[in-house]
Order: structure tokens, then sequence, then C-alpha cells
């Protein structure tokens, strides 16, 4: 026993010592030990306190913040299924009960031997190739009845995770269309020798000539970001790459870290030789951790080429290098102040602006964020000229886009279009027949019924991060909402007031609907709680919440009129429901144990 | 001083640095706030202060102060979203005033007064949340908590200790404390701290002094919160500028 508890110790300094006993890498230091024992223990948080010089409840604090960190036992064998609308039409519900009956096992319980635990997660970003989970961290495609009888037959005999077949973990591409950024054989270096010949200034000229605007939501202009980053006071400045990527239905940069990853370093060290940047961070999110050791061999090879350390390409002073963080399961995270927080070791809470990144970002230094394919798309602009990528694309939209399309169509993956692409196009496209709806952008975005399908992807019109859900006439759009909202409330950081409260409130309401008991004044009130919400939180996610309910009432009303009981008013508490504690205990279901509400 | 902003038709002069609020309260004039305290650097969690500058929603306490500015504060349509928000913090957490300790003294029970808060507006939670009786001096009920981070400030910032922090995310976000066993006891906390006496509602309580000042003649019962405020507020000749 003696020398077990040696063992753990020395496991658990090795992990400090890497990290130099660094407070700053707190969120890596507990995900690393994480992912040794699966659990942080209350004695390993004082340890920690003690080794990093900081109080204990900060590190209770984040470990309690992120969602794939536990400081309690959660089973060796910890399942979540991705829960994002997509994979319930897949059937994911069915294929959670399944595995929890077949293991004895409440869905968010530990099993009683300690051996497994089963939940849901927010959307994984494998919705071409869903249902999707993750176990032990470790993302799992394409399940059917089948896969999860074998891997549930593979936890009860223990079998370690390295000896599972590989075609369990086996996550495809499935580009279905490509276009200058997925075809592009750029070798690396390439688009940085010609950044070297022209400077850092004409570096910013190009960018901001060429009309490149985020590919992350917001669509601020890129080449201005990097201007204002080069022109911040400060000698020391960062680059971030945001691969937080966790708009439910998104992940095209999941594609492109895995085929591209080479123009994604190399849009990254243009940026850093623009604004003058030594240290560069890509933020990957949890779910893609896979993609960690794959993404560090490139980031090696560019080293050793000279493309990223001292003197890059031989220029002397032209001094950078790529650390990879990698997140815990906080959708907040992919927000760009969060997201410091995070690389900072924090909890991920967006911060006051202004003052915003650029000029005090990562350790309050000047800081360019962009995400994944704006680095390739500057990289593209580079190297193909401004010019060039200006004639891609719309007016105010220039360059192509890549649009992770899910749901209802027989041909799921990426698309990488020009901007201005209609959505019956991309309907078309992939061979969506009897559409009914398209949630372009993700639950934050916008709900697109038929007669609007002539629109256009774009600055313009739709503009989109790049989700693009296709819902047929068999879906019932309410419970699309719905699951956009249990996302929001999930994910809401519960730093302000209205987010906080305000998406939980609207979760219990569309439960409320749900099961019967929504009335018309519930419907009212959702237009009050949105006011509420997009007029006073702190950050997009709660102004964006009540989005979901908002469009799909205006387009899809009666399916939600339809759940309504004819009173106007109905109270939220709900007398059956207070018994199913009770039900629970007594192992009764039977119509007797059920207070008949309807005609009480 | 020759930089001025107009809230609601005044004109409001600032201090370089000074925030919206911050220039606001100096100059006497009133915006309701929850999470703000004249002494520690606003970090606008609550959104009770939340203004229209030049049309745009912003909390005021954070805003950093800029000549021009155009501002509207009492007006019908932010006093309805304050009384929402307030109604929200009610329903989070469980208030039962007419038994609280902090009642009268309580700058949630004042503002839903101020603010002419007459429903419940939301559906009460009803969460589970402890009550922390371990230390023999100080009383811990987490029932009230509207996780305003001001006990963390006033602990780390003046007292030099940490013992508050934040677990949790969302609407389990919620207050903890700086020892293994997670009790009070077992942290470094004082009576004489000044995370003693910065909770504006009745989380943290001195044990045994319930009830020493009848109530009817508290703080708020005396004057509502809108004029109290103001007296709190520093002074320009106290010296008004926070950063
Ligand atoms: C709640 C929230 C989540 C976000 N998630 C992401 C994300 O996962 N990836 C991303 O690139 N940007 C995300 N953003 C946008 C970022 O804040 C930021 O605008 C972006 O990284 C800037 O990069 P760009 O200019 O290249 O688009 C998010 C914003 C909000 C408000
Ligand atoms: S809006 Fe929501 S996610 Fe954003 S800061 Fe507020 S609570 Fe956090
Ligand atoms: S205990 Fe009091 S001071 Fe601390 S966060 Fe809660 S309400 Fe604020
Ligand atoms: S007082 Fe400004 S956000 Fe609380």
């Amino acid at each position: 026993m003696v020398a077990d508890a040696n063992v753990r110790m020395a496991e658990l300094d090795q992990i400090l010592e890497r990290r130099d006993r660094d407070p700053g890498d707190l969120l890596q230091i507990l995900r690393e030990i994480q992912e040794l024992r699966g659990y942080i223990d209350p004695a390993t948080v004082t340890y920690l306190a003690s080794q990093l010089g900081i109080p204990r409840a900060r590190i209770e604090g984040v470990a309690g913040f992120y969602s794939f960190l536990h400081l309690q036992p959660h089973g060796e064998y910890r399942v979540l299924f991705s829960d994002n609308i997509t994979d319930r039409m897949l059937g994911n519900q069915q294929l959670l009960e399944v595995m929890c009956h077949q293991l004895w096992l409440q869905p968010g319980k530990v099993s009683e031997d300690g051996l497994v635990s089963i939940d849901m997660t927010s959307c994984t970003g494998m919705c071409d190739q869903g249902p999707a989970m993750l176990v032990n961290g470790r993302a799992i495609t394409r399940l059917t009845l089948q896969r999860v009888q074998e891997i549930t037959h593979l936890i009860r005999n223990r079998t370690p995770m390295a000896d599972w077949s590989a075609d369990f973990f086996r996550v495809e591409d499935n580009v279905r269309r490509s276009g200058p950024i997925l075809d592009n054989k750029l070798a690396p270096g390439e688009a940085l020798r010609i950044g070297l010949n022209i400077g850092g200034t004409a570096i910013v000229e190009e960018v901001k000539k060429s009309g490149l605007r985020g590919r992350g939501g917001a669509g601020f202009p890129t080449g201005l970001k990097w201007e204002a980053c080069r022109n911040a006071s400060g000698t020391i400045k960062h680059v971030v790459c945001n691969a937080d990527e966790g708009e439910p239905g998104t992940f095209k940069d999941r594609v492109l870290l895995t085929r591209q990853a080479d123009m994604v370093f190399e849009g990254m060290t243009l940026c850093a030789q623009a604004i003058g940047a030594q240290h560069g961070y890509l933020y990957l999110r949890g779910e893609y951790r896979y993609l960690l050791e794959p993404l560090q061999e490139v980031l090696q090879r560019r080293r050793d080429s000279n493309l990223l350390g001292k003197s890059i390409l031989g220029q002397a002073g032209f001094d950078f290098d790529i650390e990879i963080h990698l997140g815990a399961g906080a959708y907040i995270c992919g927000e760009e102040s969060a997201l410091i927080e995070s690389l900072e070791g924090e909890r991920g809470i967006p911060r006051n602006r202004p003052p915003f990144p650029v000029t005090h970002g990562y350790m309050q230094q000047p800081t360019a964020v962009d995400n994944v394919e704006t680095f390739c798309s500057a990289a593209l602009a580079i190297q193909m000229g401004a010019d060039a990528f200006r004639a891609i694309g719309t007016e105010k939209s220039s360059g192509s886009k890549l649009i992770s399309v899910s749901g209802d169509c027989p041909r799921p993956g990426i698309y990488e279009y020009p901007f201005g692409v209609s959505v019956r196009e991309v309907l078309q496209d992939c061979g969506a027949v009897n559409t009914r709806a398209v949630q372009v952008s993700g639950p934050s975005g916008i709900c697109v019924a038929e007669h609007e399908f002539h629109r256009k992807l774009g600055f313009e019109d739709l503009p989109t991060a790049g989700a693009f859900m296709v819902f047929d006439d068999s879906r019932d759009m309410f419970e699309v909402a719905r699951n956009f909202v249990q996302f929001f409330a999930h994910e809401s950081c519960g730093f302000c007031t209205p987010c906080r409260v305000g998406t939980s409130m609207l979760k219990q309401t569309m439960n409320k609907i749900a099961d019967g008991h929504g009335t018309q004044h519930d419907l009212r009130e959702v237009e009050h709680l949105d006011h509420v919400l997009q007029t006073t939180s702190h950050c997009g996610l709660g102004r964006t919440a009540c989005n979901p309910v908002l469009h799909t009432l205006r387009h899809f009303r009666p399916a939600y009129e339809n759940r309504l009981k004819s009173l106007d008013f109905e109270p939220g508490f709900d007398l059956d429901g207070a018994l199913e504690r009770a039900r629970q205990m007594t192992g009764r279901d039977d119509a007797g144990a059920h207070l008949n509400t309807e005609e009480a | 001083m020759s930089n001025t902003f107009s809230l609601d038709g005044a004109e409001v002069p600032f201090a370089p640095g000074q925030t919206v609020m911050q220039a606001a309260l100096t100059a006497g004039h009133y915006i309701p706030h929850l999470c703000y305290h004249p002494e520690f650097k606003p970090h606008g969690s609550c959104k009770l202060c939340t203004v229209k500058i030049n049309g745009r929603t912003a909390a005021s306490c954070t805003m950093p102060a800029e000549a021009g500015l155009e501002i509207e504060s009492d007006i019908d349509e932010l006093n309805d979203l304050r009384r929402r928000l307030v109604q929200m913090l009610f329903a989070e957490g469980n208030h039962f005033c007419p038994s609280c300790e902090k009642s009268g003294n309580c700058v949630l029970q004042a503002l839903g007064y101020d603010l002419e808060v007459h429903a419940a507006g939301f559906r009460h939670q009803f969460p589970d949340r402890p009550v922390d009786a371990s230390h023999p001096d100080i009383l811990l009920d987490l029932n009230r908590c509207v996780l305003c981070e001001l006990c963390v400030h006033a602990s780390s910032e003046v007292d030099g200790k940490n013992v508050f922090g934040f677990s949790g995310r969302g609407i389990t976000k919620h207050l903890i404390v700086n020892s293994e066993s997670g009790k009070l006891a077992d942290t470094d906390i004082a009576l004489t701290d000044k995370a003693m006496q910065v909770c504006p509602v009745g989380v943290i309580l001195p044990k045994r002094v319930g009830f020493s000042q009848p109530i009817g003649q508290r703080r708020y019962d005396q004057r509502p919160i809108s004029a109290q405020a103001l007296d709190d507020a520093p002074r320009p000749s106290t010296g008004a500028s926070h950063d």
C-alpha cells in the first residue's frame, strides 16, 4: 500500500514537473490527473494547492466548472452520449436506455461496483456520423444497438480501452464538396515565405484587402483585428486559434485540423509575423482529445523544418512557437474572452469588454483570437493574393465557407462553397428531401423554414459559423427547440443573473409544455424572458439563448399550440410530478400510482 | 473635470478611469445596483445596473465613462428589466424574509421595495442548499446567496485569505469555502474580516447577535436604498476614483 501511494505521488509530481508547477496551467494539470485517475480526489486538491501555491477553493472552482473534470469517483469507464438534436434523431436516447438497462444503472449515477457511469453530454462534433459518444474522453462514432452491446460487453469485462477495436474510434472526414481550402496543396512554409518577402505591414494590408471576415460567428474583419493587435502597445503578443468548436452541429474545424493542420498553423504563424507575436496557442476542445498527438506531430515537423521556433526561415528575430491547450467540456470557452480565462487556467467566464483581447488578452497582453477556418483562409489569401481571394464569394463575403451538414439527408458531411450559396442548393447537394426546416449556424443561429430556402449563406443575408442541420417533415420542431434550450441551460457559465436563471427557467417552461401543462401564458412569458436575456446578458450565449424558441414559434406555432392546455394559466407546480420520487422508491409506475391531472 | 456625460438629462462629470456607475454615484445620481460595492473593482454580474448608452444596453458599473455619452437609466423599460432580475434572484434562492436576520438590512429586499416588485414573477426554484453552522462564531446560510462575489473579493483582496470561491456553473454555480472538509470551521475566517461585512444578503452572519436591532429600525427601514446608496457613495472630497 505504501509503495502504491508512492507511485501515485510520483505520477502526480511528474505531471507537476512537466508543467513547471505553473498555476496558469491548472486546467491542463487537472485534465491530466483526470485522465490518469478518473477523478480528482480532495487530498489531491489539497496537495495541488500547496504545490502550486494557490487556494484549494480555486482548484475546486476550476474542476467544478468543466464537465469532464470530476471531484468524485465517476466510474472506471465514463460513458457520455452526445446529445445534440441530430444524435437524438438517430436514436441516442434509446441506446442510452439499453446500455443503462444492461448495466443496471441510472443515467448520471455511478454503478455500485464503481465500474461505470453513463450520462449525456453536449454535442461532441460528430453529427455527420452519429449517434456518438465519449468513453473516458475518447470519441466513438456511428453507434448502433450492436455497437452499444459490444461496448457494454467490453466494459463489463473491464477490457482496457487500448485493447478495444480501432474501428470504434474511427472518425471519417466525410468531405462531400471541396474548394480552395480543402483542395489546397500548400507546401508547408509556402505562404510564410511570401509573408517574409512582403513583411508584416503588407500582410495586414493584404488580409484587409482580401475582405476576409472571421469564420467563428461574429464575422469581424480579420485584417482590422490584426492591425489593431499590431498597433497595440506591448512587446509580448499572442496568437490564439479558437478550436473550441462547441456550437452544436458544427464539425468543420475538426476536419480542417485533421486534413489541413499545416494550413491552420501556417495562418497562425503569418498572424504572428503580422502582429509581432512570440507565442501561439491552439485551444482544442476536449471532445477532440484524439487529435492532440497527431497535431503535436505536425507542430514538431514544422519545428524541425524551421517553420516554428527561433529565427523562423532564417529571419533573425522572428521567434514563434505554438502550444496546444485542451478544453474540458465547456461551450462557453469558445467565447474569446472566456477562452483566454481558460487558457490562463481559470473558470471560463467571459470578461468585461472593453478592453478587448486585441489590447488586453492573454496575460493582459495584446492577443489575436481567430477561428481555425479564419487562419486557413488567411493563409489562402496570402498564398493566392488578395484579389484572387476576393474574386471568390460575394461582395461583402469573400472567400469560401465550410458548411457542416447533418440531420435528415443521405449525405451528411463537409461542403465547401463560395459564399452566396443558397440554402436550397446545399439541400439539393446533400440529397435532402421533404425538408421542413434548416437550422443555420447552430442553436444560437437562425431557423430557416421552407419559404426561405432561397436565402443565401453569407454576411449579407444568413451569416453562419458553419452548422447546417436539416429537419424533414417528420420532425417535431418543438422538440428541436427544446433540445437547444437544454443545451444553453447546461452551458450557461452562471456568471450573470439573466442567463444563469433565465436559461434554466426557459428549460423548465419547455419541459412544462412538453409534459402537456403549458398555456398561452407560458408562450407570452418566453417573449418577456427573451427581452431580459437579450438586453441584459453579459455575453452572446445569454443574448441568443431564446432564439430557438422564438424562431420555431414564428414558423411552427402549431407544434407548440398542439401541446397547450386550453387554460390560459397553469401553475408550474406539478402534483403528479411531485410523486415521482415516491414511485421510484416503491418501484411502481401503474395507473394507481399517478394522479390523473387531466381530470383533476 | 472637464469631461461629462449625460445621465437622464443631467450632466455628470467624471474623472479618468471611472466607470459610469462610479461617476454617477459620486455626483449624487443613483443607479440601482447589487454586486457593485464602492470599495471594490466592479465585475458586473448582477446586471441590475443596466443602462442604455447611446441606445444600447450595458452594465453601468463596468462601462468606462466617456465624454459625450447619452445615458438613460430611470426609464420604465429599464426599471421593468431590473424588476425581472430581482424576481429572478428571489426565485433562484430561498428567501424567507420574515425569518431572516438580515431583513431590513438586506440589499435584495431593499431593491425589491424600491423597484416596487410586487409579485413573484417567476416560478420559485426552492433549491436544496446547505446551511453551514460548523464555525463557532459564524453562520453560513447559502439559501440566500445571490452569487454577487463580494465576499470572494473582500476575503482575497482585503483580508488576504481566500476563504470563499465559486464552483459549478450555470444554475448549479455555488459558493464554496477554502477547506478540504468544505466546512467554514476549517477555514481561517475571523469575525473581524472584511468578508464578514460585505454580504448584501443574509448569508454570512455572526452568531448570537440575532435581531439585536429591532425590525423597523434597520438600515433600509428608515430610508429607501436609492437614498442610502448615495449616502454611502464616496464624495469628491474623500477621493472619488477607484480602479
Ligand atoms: C457563446 C459563444 C461561443 C463561441 N464559440 C466559438 C467557437 O467554438 N469557435 C469560434 O471560433 N468562435 C466562437 N465564438 C466566437 C468567438 O468569441 C470569437 O468571436 C471568434 O473566435 C473570433 O474569431 P474569428 O474572428 O476568426 O471568427 C463564440 C462566441 C460566443 C459568444
Ligand atoms: S450570458 Fe450566460 S454564459 Fe454569458 S456570462 Fe452570462 S451567464 Fe455566462
Ligand atoms: S455569500 Fe453573500 S457576499 Fe458572498 S457571493 Fe453570496 S451573496 Fe455575495
Ligand atoms: S451592479 Fe453592475 S452588474 Fe451588478
